[in-house]
């Protein structure tokens, strides 16, 4: 074929690559998973849950209301004092790892659920999620029988009942951060998941009633913020562990001063990421992109502060457009789908809102060319190239896939700047040069400092914030120690 | 303006194994791959370059160079064949009035280890053989030793006899040792004259591999940038299946894009490539269902 043997350069497109869905069992209605069964909502309410990137209706959840959280309470109370406290530490390990193990067999469908309730590429939840949620279980399983030897000379107790609330970004795996490790500790557990993302959190509930737990010892309730405050407002419970907005975050703890209740909250982010001239430009370039389009933005951990040393400001910015680029935007259950949708309508509205204004500060917006799908709540990647630190783009968390850019010239300069934020989550670091590295994980006010990489995560390694970012740590032998008193 | 090859910008090998990962995670399927498929069979040097090479042998890779495929007729040829500089005139003779490209190993193939003087003389005579284009390799021990301004001025004393013809440039990465070293390496290679840059002559493990290969091509687009000059790749040794081929093709996509998607810019240096992507391309074409590889010739 003649043709052929003059193939011009030409545009290699990759055919749709979609998982399917068609094994997947999403059944019309789901109620509360309370003391062992699912239950009706003594609201009578239910709430619909939608796919973002169709915006079709997937099913609809039960709402709980002050009573429901009342008889989830009560459940968890009962089993704790009855079963779960007395139990010897070795038999509870060998339940978490059971809910690890049937995580891992499950682990397709949970992604694609995953994936078709919250919008997330399934390359994400197919290799990050569900395999981290599994692993978050498996990790803390095995410290179950070991809790005087992670703290020696001290006499480790549960509390009693964790009321634990968790956000959309992560459902399963911040379920897992939150369960695993209050299970370990002996402790009963009342689970809410966002309204906007309620799917998997009731799949671990199946599968958490397949794996005969006792009954009571996890409860998973489903609803809104008003569900949230029930549970953390109840005279019965003897911990709160809240992943969310900082906003919320305050209210907790405005709601529960003066009780006895321990609390952890890790809350939002505004991740300040360097990138000195030393570093490796061509792999920075991929940490920064990891760093703020991995799940559409929707990390606390974010990279979404670019700091750039001047002098090689040009060459990151014309290389980072060229990268966004290459970033396929679309349907989440395609393989080849790099940004999905926008978790929410309310979310994708709180990003428009922060571009407008972006644009009215006068800061360069680039956004990638590439067509957004018609239907469901998608967003171009975006980069705010000269943003100022005192613009509310850099200021505050937006949430999405939206990178400001910053040049200096100094380390006092970057380290002063990265620091000058309300928030002190995450951090990261790039360049070639160990000894500077050092010195900015000194000075970051971070609870996390990256260096040459980005959004790495492990069972084994504490995580949480620093100033408004949150206190308490999740993940590690750290994550032990909110569950326990001594 | 040729810079200070003693300081190039780092590379980070964990960051560039990851990126790999993510290329390695594309699912190329029914037309996309059928497309990739003959495009990288189109990519192919034909590649024989043994002490046991006879005419006869040349003449075979040549004939199997022009037509991969009895059964499967819409197929390009392949770029070049590529033989020692003995065997050039009988493979020009034998592709004569074709688009299929004469190659030559030259500067004392493998090694390197031989005075400039043999390496202009060897070199001269594969092109007054016939050869459309020229494999050199660079001197790795004067390389490693830091004598880059040697590596240097020989690769420009060789592009100076090559005149148009097209010079690429062996950098045998398996000896090389870092990913540091390799951009070290295609820097020089690039700034004193190569037309494409090459990972290895084959004779060393581990040969190409997407690590070295994705360093390489962050040089060409590097220097791309800079200067607007296009730089071609040429992995070779180790790819021999359809699928990382695929592989490799995604990273060209994702990282040059689509200026360097045709065989002008990319080449994949390999002997048995070509029948596994046959044996695919001929599953793609009975509906999934694999032939005997008895039904494909050598």
């Amino acid at each position: 074929m003649k043709k052929l043997n003059n193939i011009n350069p030409f545009t290699w497109n990759y055919s749709p690559a979609i998982e399917t869905t068609d094994h997947i069992q999403i059944n019309p209605q789901y109620n509360l998973y309370i003391n062992g069964k699912f239950v009706k909502p003594n609201s009578k309410i239910y709430f619909d849950t939608y796919n973002p990137a169709t915006e079709e209706k997937l099913s609809e959840v039960a709402l709980a209301n002050e009573k429901d959280v009342n008889g989830a309470v009560l459940a968890a109370n009962n089993s704790y004092s009855k079963i779960w406290k007395k139990m010897p530490a070795k038999e509870r390990a060998k339940y978490i790892f059971r809910i690890a193990r049937v995580i891992q067999e499950r682990s397709r469908e949970l992604a694609i659920i995953e994936t078709m309730d919250g919008g997330k590429p399934i390359r994400e939840s197919r290799d990050f999620d569900i395999p981290l949620a599994a692993n978050h279980f498996f990790y803390y399983a095995g410290w179950a029988d070991k809790l005087n030897y992670a703290f020696p000379t001290k006499t480790p107790q549960s509390l009693g009942v964790a009321a634990q609330i968790i956000p959309w970004n992560f459902p399963l795996l911040m379920a897992a951060w939150k369960i695993a490790p209050a299970l370990a500790t002996g402790n009963t557990v009342v689970l809410k998941p966002s309204e906007n993302t309620s799917l998997t959190a009731l799949k671990l509930a199946e599968i958490i009633r397949d794996c005969d737990l006792p009954a009571g010892v996890v409860n998973i309730i489903t609803g809104p913020g008003s569900t949230g405050s029930f549970m953390v407002n109840h005279p019965n419970i003897h911990k709160i562990a809240f992943t969310g907005s900082t906003q919320i975050g305050k209210n907790i703890q405005h709601s529960i001063a003066g009780t006895n209740k321990k609390l952890t909250l890790e809350l939002g982010g505004k991740a300040a990421n360097i990138v000195f001239e030393d570093a490796p430009i061509n792999q920075a370039i991929e940490g920064i992109i990891n760093g703020i389009f991995f799940n559409q933005g929707h990390v606390c951990c974010a990279g979404s502060r670019l700091f750039v040393q001047e002098n090689i400001a040009e060459e990151i910015i014309s290389k980072l457009k060229a990268r966004m680029e290459t970033l396929i935007v679309g349907n989440p259950l395609d393989k080849n789908t790099d940004v999905g949708a926008i978790n929410n309508k309310v979310q994708l509205e709180k990003i428009k809102t922060y571009i407008k204004m972006g644009n009215e500060d006068g800061i360069t917006l680039y956004q990638t060319l590439g067509e957004l799908p018609k239907k469901g709540y998608f967003c171009k990647p975006s980069l705010f190239i000269n943003a100022k630190q005192s613009s509310r783009v850099v200021q505050d968390e937006i949430f999405g896939p939206v990178l400001t850019v910053q040049t200096f010239r100094t380390i006092e300069e970057v380290i002063e700047k990265a620091n000058n934020i309300p928030y002190g989550l995450s951090a990261g670091v790039w360049t070639d040069k160990g000894s500077k590295i050092f010195n900015l994980t000194q000075q970051l006010k971070a609870g996390v400092v990256w260096a040459n990489t980005y959004n790495k995560f492990d069972p084994s390694s504490p995580f949480g914030g620093f100033k408004e970012s949150g206190f308490g740590r999740e993940g590690g032998l750290h994550g032990l120690i909110p569950y326990l008193k001594f | 303006m040729i810079p200070n090859f003693k300081y190039n910008s780092p590379i980070d090998q964990t960051g560039v194994e990851e990126r790999i990962q993510r290329f390695n995670c594309r699912s190329i399927k029914k037309e996309t791959k059928v497309i990739g498929l003959k495009l990288a069979l189109s990519m192919i040097d034909l590649t024989t370059l043994e002490g046991k090479d006879t005419p006869e042998k040349v003449k075979q890779l040549c004939y199997k160079a022009l037509h991969p495929s009895n059964d499967i007729t819409d197929l390009p040829n392949l770029a070049a064949v590529c033989v020692y500089p003995i065997h050039v005139k009988t493979a020009k003779i034998s592709l004569k009035n074709s688009s299929v490209k004469v190659a030559s190993v030259a500067t004392s193939f493998p090694s390197g280890n031989a005075s400039l003087k043999t390496k202009l003389i060897e070199t001269k005579y594969a092109i007054e053989q016939g050869a459309d284009e020229i494999d050199m390799v660079i001197s790795r021990g004067e390389f490693l030793s830091g004598n880059y301004t040697f590596v240097f001025d020989e690769i420009a004393a060789i592009k100076n006899v090559c005149g148009k013809i097209k010079l690429k440039v062996i950098l045998e990465t398996g000896e090389l040792s870092t990913l540091d070293n390799i951009r070290k390496a295609s820097d020089i290679a690039i700034y004193a004259g190569a037309d494409f840059i090459k990972t290895s002559t084959g004779k060393i493990q581990p040969a190409s591999t997407m690590p070295v290969t994705l360093v390489m091509l962050d040089a060409i687009k590097d220097y791309y940038l800079k200067t607007n000059i296009q730089i071609g790749m040429k992995p070779a040794g180790g790819i021999s299946n359809a699928k990382s081929a695929l592989q490799y093709l995604v990273m060209l996509n994702e990282t040059l894009g689509s200026k360097w998607m045709t065989k002008e810019w990319f080449r994949f240096g390999a002997s048995s490539l070509a029948n596994d992507i046959l044996l695919q391309l001929g599953k793609e074409k009975y509906n999934g269902v694999y032939y005997s590889k008895d039904y494909i010739s050598l």
